[in-house]
């Protein structure tokens, strides 16, 4: 059991950050606080893939020492998809954090609840007029 | 598995914990902040340079920087946490916690399922990451077979996520900048939101000038922030880093810039025209240099330009061409991304 847990402790590690940040989704109310959980999702999805790539004992994939040898170097395939990843959730970030900003200045609240219970109200109010 | 890597595993579940109880939303964007700079450490450890240098650059520094533009922005700092007593909410939230244990539960179980961590007998381990390794030098020319891989290997791959970046500054544009100037019924309130902008344009001088310690800071370290930038992105192709990693340097060289020395300076020369051409060019280029292969049905053709002698500044064709491309690209992106929250116009 326990050779079993040192054997897959990144993957774990992985899984336990991923419910971290799906749990930040799901129990906070602050819009804030939710984005940050997204990114730790990411992060969980990073450290997963990047886990998969490395072989130990094995070097960065930069040439060193004139070997062409694939047996020298880490898997660079995990590497390009997270490089890839991270700037592409920089950008989300980036987009859900000025959504929070409009729906701020709109409901003058981050809490998401509040801003569904104001969004009610002005519904119910065009209806009536 | 070394014993570092164990610490510093738990210490970033520990940090995610952190965030999630932390009352004051700026402490927990700090916390976050460290959280990525350990998942740096964490790369480097993991070896694999090229991703640590665009975490530290990316995940703690710019993505910190817009969590702060926003909460300055929004002026929110303390996390209101009222207590509901609603029978239907605690219901949901005692289901929703049965959902995670349960998910987290399925997670782990599917992990063990994986091969052992590093080994060399990984199914991921095969004849693609042999052909990219093997026969890297002699195709791409690039020494960094990371640089090799996502210029050229996979240059589609890399152009979808820089228009990527320029569909979300677009949208951010579109959220940020319409409501300046738009009609007078969209503003809800607008009486006080206008005296809002006006406090924000009054109060924000008066930080700029009075402050000697940030200005003196950034006269000495911008030139060298920019200049690392620079190099990094230059050098894409020989050491670790790139055009996406030196890009969001460069962009956090302009930020800390425009804090310093107030926005006005910034926008003599990176204004909204400017920015827009710069990026439009960068991928226009990016798409001609890619774009032939559609034509081709998919095959590789040769570029034209030598690839060189790996290893020397000038080599691997058209890889040093696209970074830059690639760079300008994140630069002014992250410049904009930071410019619209903080102020709501590039």
């Amino acid at each position: 059991m326990w050779e079993q847990i040192y054997n897959h402790f990144n993957d774990i590690v992985a899984a336990i950050l991923f419910v971290i940040g799906f749990s930040n989704l799901l129990f906070q109310k602050n819009l804030i606080k939710k984005i940050i959980g997204l990114n730790i999702m990411d992060v969980a999805i990073y450290l997963l893939l990047a886990s998969q790539g490395y072989i130990s004992g094995r070097l960065a994939p930069i040439l060193s020492g004139g070997s062409e040898n694939a047996a020298t170097y880490i898997n660079p395939i995990p590497s390009g998809l997270v490089l890839t990843g991270i700037v592409v959730s920089v950008s989300v970030t980036a987009l859900m954090l000025s959504m929070t900003i409009r729906l701020y200045r709109k409901y003058k609240t981050l809490d998401l609840d509040e801003i569904l219970i104001k969004v009610r109200k002005e519904k119910d109010n065009k209806e009536e007029s | 598995m070394n014993i570092l890597m164990m610490i510093l595993l738990t210490v970033l579940i520990i940090c995610a914990v952190v965030v999630s109880f932390i009352k004051s939303l700026t402490a927990s964007v700090i916390v976050f902040g460290s959280f990525s700079l350990v998942v740096a450490v964490i790369w480097m450890l993991l070896e694999s340079p090229d991703l640590a240098i665009t975490e530290a650059a990316v995940g703690a520094g710019v993505t910190g920087l817009l969590f702060y533009a926003t909460l300055k922005k929004i002026g929110s700092i303390k996390d209101a946490n009222k207590k509901e007593k609603k029978v239907l909410y605690r219901v949901f939230r005692i289901t929703a916690g049965l959902l995670i244990v349960m998910l987290a539960a399925a997670l782990i179980f599917c992990m063990f399922d994986l091969p052992g961590l590093f080994s060399p007998d990984h199914p991921g381990e095969n004849v693609v990451a042999e052909r990219y390794i093997e026969s890297g030098i002699e195709e791409t020319g690039a020494v960094n077979f990371v640089a090799g891989m996502i210029l050229d290997y996979r240059a589609f791959d890399t152009f979808g996520e820089s228009n990527v970046l320029f569909a979300a500054t677009i949208c951010v544009m579109v959220l940020l900048l319409v409501q300046n100037r738009g009609k007078k019924e969209d503003l809800p309130e607008s009486k006080e939101y206008y005296e809002d902008l006006k406090d924000e344009k009054e109060i924000e001088p008066k930080i700029i000038k009075n402050d000697v310690i940030l200005k003196t800071v950034a006269k000495v370290a911008v030139p060298f922030i920019l200049m690392f930038g620079l190099y990094v992105i230059l050098n894409g192709h020989l050491s670790p880093g790139g055009g996406f990693s030196g890009g969001a340097i460069v962009g956090s060289g302009f930020i800390l810039a425009s804090v310093a020395f107030g926005f006005d300076r910034m926008e003599r020369f990176l204004n909204k025209k400017s920015a827009g051409i710069i990026t439009f060019v960068s991928l226009l280029v990016y798409c001609l240099a890619k774009s032939y292969s559609f034509f081709t049905g998919a095959n590789h053709l040769e570029s034209g330009i030598p690839l060189g002698t790996p290893g020397a500044i000038l080599s691997s064709g058209l890889i040093l061409i696209l970074n830059i491309c690639v760079g300008l690209v994140v630069a002014c992106t992250m410049y904009s991304f930071f410019s619209l929250m903080r102020r709501g116009k590039i």
